[in-house]
């Protein structure tokens, strides 16, 4: 920024000047209300019952640690995330974009308008599509009939796996769009050089094109865990968090908690080490990301 | 900013930048307009299910009517009772969002006051001839522990059994059924099963999705026959944990869904399966007997949801019995709903107003015929319009000797909310029942502060 050694210290206060309204703004609406998150947090809020909140320290967090419900939602929170995001997502987007590759042109144009379709659906009115195709009359069990297989009702006895598989409907097309810009980089004479050298499909697929996208994988896979540790309104529209807690994932246990116990401070607890969980898979990717080809 | 920035530009930066602030944080409600009474109330999930809504809009002509220049906001929210309340509560948390009056449960209000929430109404009633006319039970239901009143209810509600005489006969069973224990409502179930396949034998809601509705009608209402105060001692002021009739009525709910007489579980614990058995299992004679609620008729009269004119010829009441048939013998619960001015509404003297109009006693009696409520006015009770208005509204209103009211404190939202887990564990079969009264007894514990007793 500085151009010469003359700028006086006054000069460069001037500067702040422009940036002002935008700090301000940035303060007010966003360290605000997040400093006031964290402060809530550590108190005893409720949205009814109890007129004043008080400082209770790590309460809520001691709280979250004993209790069998919180623990049960870090784990379905887990299941989810590993089973829709890092393998779902991720391995079925770079599965089409390689196939698109080599597809002819009106093949590619009709699965890509199909996987980037429900991508752009609202989430809400995705989750109702999907809630009316795993329910117990819905178009699964009907198709499954149809074929003369045993139909189930797959939100009451798999409801993970049905909201698992939701969110991969609803999520591939993102993974797909970047991987087809990756692939798209990996240039042909290697893969060719390669491919005279007599290496098969998946020694080129390992050797070759793998660690040439390792970056995009690394970055899809960051965005998708962190877009789907927080799915809620899927998840809620399709099972409740149930039957029982048996699909609640930790933002479900966070609003029941807060919203439907009314225990505001316990689940802004439960947010904030949501967002710890989240770290971690960020830093986890953030490793793996600084290895050099 | 570094102090020696010049001042000069600082104001009008700091003057926009305040002034996109108080912009971006307006859209609230008309703060400041004193004309205009915004009420909010809960609008059925069922499209089809529109009297509450026609019957305000006919108050809100009236009221506009009669006081020129004023004029009604009605803002319905239509969502699962769990999710209005939550909602209203957050409404009511600001003097901007807050509405001039709103329709609150009497199970939810002592909760709400304990927030804050609402405005003590004494001062109004004091002024209000027609407060006489309000039954004792009626005018405590939204009296808090300091003794003054926050709400007027507008009309309440019995439980007992519905059953179907068709299928009744189908099975071989009574027409004039009364069942004198548990026992013998789950054998009347177990018959229809056996002689009637294809037929939901007997419902009781459950679970955590049908929220209150499953504490209140299923449990509750097994509960409560079980003993005196199974739920919370007044006189120890203390919740009740460990009782063995908690885990006897989660037995009974465990013994419906384990031996497949209630409807298919997915069914039951979703949110709408109120709606369902109103409008479909009845009407469609799916379904043979389900522990429901005294203004289930209003589902098939004129304008109803679901016309339905054979219900009156098709359906009859028996009591709910107590677990062995102890005395007295007939349980019933009772609730009702309110309405009330909150804390922050912006012209509550207009809100009072309007709640006079409403509970005018020609609209009194108007309401507690379209929403088949049980009447909490002497007049009201005694007007033949009232008491011919529904077949079954005597039987319901004979009720009221028997029944029971929920303790009106302000965590028995939080117990209920515990109560509906519990019915969800045993009803999904995670649980069994002294596994599930055993995490119920240590939630509670939580909820209450460790004021419990054990029975």
């Amino acid at each position: 920024m500085s151009r010469d050694s003359r700028d006086s210290r006054g000069a460069r206060a001037w500067r702040w000047v422009p940036l002002t309204p935008a700090t301000l703004l940035l303060l007010l609406f966003l360290a605000g209300p997040i400093g006031y998150c964290v402060w809530i947090a550590f108190t005893d809020t409720q949205l009814t019952g109890a007129s004043g909140s008080h400082f209770v320290g790590l309460d809520n967090f001691r709280r979250a640690f004993a209790d069998e419900d919180f623990r049960n939602a870090v784990w379905l929170t887990l299941v989810f995330t590993v089973v829709s995001a890092v393998l779902g997502q991720n391995t079925l987007g770079l599965a089409l974009a390689g196939l698109m590759r080599a597809a002819s042109r009106p093949v590619r144009t009709l699965t890509g308008a199909l996987v980037i379709t429900a991508w752009v659906l609202p989430e809400i009115v995705a989750a109702f599509l999907l809630y009316a195709f795993f329910r117990r009359e819905g178009t699964l069990n009907a198709v499954l009939d149809w074929l003369h297989l045993p139909s189930q009702n797959w939100l009451f006895t798999l409801p993970i796996l049905a909201v698992s598989f939701a969110n991969v409907w609803r999520g591939t097309a993102f993974s797909m769009l970047i991987y087809s810009a990756a692939l798209a980089e990996v240039p042909r004479d290697v893969t060719e050089a390669a491919e005279v050298d007599g290496a098969g499909g998946v020694r080129r697929l390992r050797y070759i094109t793998l660690p040439m996208i390792r970056r995009s994988i690394g970055t899809t896979l960051m965005l998708n865990t962190l877009s789907t540790l927080s799915v809620f309104g899927l998840i809620w529209a399709m099972t409740r968090g149930g039957p029982g807690n048996r699909s609640q994932t930790l933002p479900v246990f966070m609003y029941d908690q807060a919203f439907l116990k009314s225990l505001i401070g316990y689940g802004t607890a439960v947010a904030l080490l949501l967002l710890l969980v989240g770290s971690l898979f960020s830093v986890v990717y953030l490793r793996l990301l600084k290895v050099e080809v | 900013m570094r102090p020696n920035a010049p001042p000069t530009l600082a104001p009008p930066v700091l003057a926009l930048a305040l002034g996109l602030v108080l912009t971006a944080c307006g859209g609230g409600s008309g703060a400041g307009d004193t004309n205009t009474v915004e009420v909010v109330y809960n609008r059925s999930t069922d499209n089809n299910i529109r009297f509450k809504d026609a019957f305000l809009e006919s108050v809100k002509k009236e009221f506009e009517k009669a006081h020129p220049g004023k004029t009604v906001k009605l803002i319905p929210v239509q969502a699962p009772d769990n999710d209005y309340a939550t909602k209203a509560q957050q409404m009511m948390r600001s003097p901007k969002t807050a509405p001039d009056l709103v329709y609150e449960d009497t199970f939810r209000i002592n909760s709400d006051i304990k927030a804050g929430y609402l405005k003590p109404l004494d001062d109004y009633l004091a002024k209000w001839d027609a407060w006489d006319q309000f039954v004792d039970t009626a005018r405590a239901a939204a009296k808090a522990e300091d003794g003054k009143t926050y709400g007027v209810p507008d009309g309440t509600d019995t439980r007992g059994l519905w059953y179907n005489k068709e299928i009744f006969a189908k099975a071989g069973l009574p027409a004039d059924w009364r069942p004198r224990n548990w026992n013998e409502v789950l054998d009347a179930a177990r018959t229809v099963k056996r002689e009637v396949p294809g037929v939901i034998p007997l419902n009781v809601y459950t679970g955590k999705g049908p929220g209150e509705a499953a504490v209140m009608q299923g449990f509750e209402m097994l509960l409560y026959g079980t003993g005196a105060d199974p739920l919370y001692d007044p006189a120890a002021k203390k919740w009740v944990a460990g009782g063995k009739g908690f885990q006897d009525a989660l037995g009974f709910v465990r013994t419906v869904y384990g031996e497949k007489l209630g409807p298919d579980v997915s069914d039951a614990l979703d949110p709408n399966v109120g709606t369902r058995v109103a409008t479909e299992f009845f009407p469609e004679g799916k379904l043979a007997i389900s522990l429901d609620g005294s203004w289930m008729g209003q589902n098939w009269i004129n304008k109803g949801p679901k016309e339905w004119p054979a219900w009156e010829k098709d359906l009859a009441q028996a009591p709910m019995p107590t677990q062995h048939g102890q005395a007295p013998g007939k349980v019933s619960m009772s609730g009702g709903w309110t309405w009330a001015i909150p804390q922050k509404a912006n012209n509550p003297d207009l809100a009072w107003e309007f709640l006079k109009t409403l509970q005018s006693r020609e609209n009194a009696v108007r309401w507690d015929v379209v929403g088949a409520q049980i009447a909490v006015r002497k007049d009201v009770a005694a007007d033949p319009r009232y008491l011919s208005s529904m077949p079954g509204i005597r039987f319901f209103t004979q009720l009221v000797p028997y029944t029971h009211y929920r303790p009106a404190l302000p965590v028995y939202p939080q117990v209920s909310t515990a109560i509906g887990e519990a019915m969800e564990k045993v009803t999904t079969g995670d649980a069994s029942p002294a596994a599930a009264a055993k995490a119920y007894d240590e939630q509670l514990r939580t909820i209450a502060d460790g004021a419990v007793v054990e029975k």
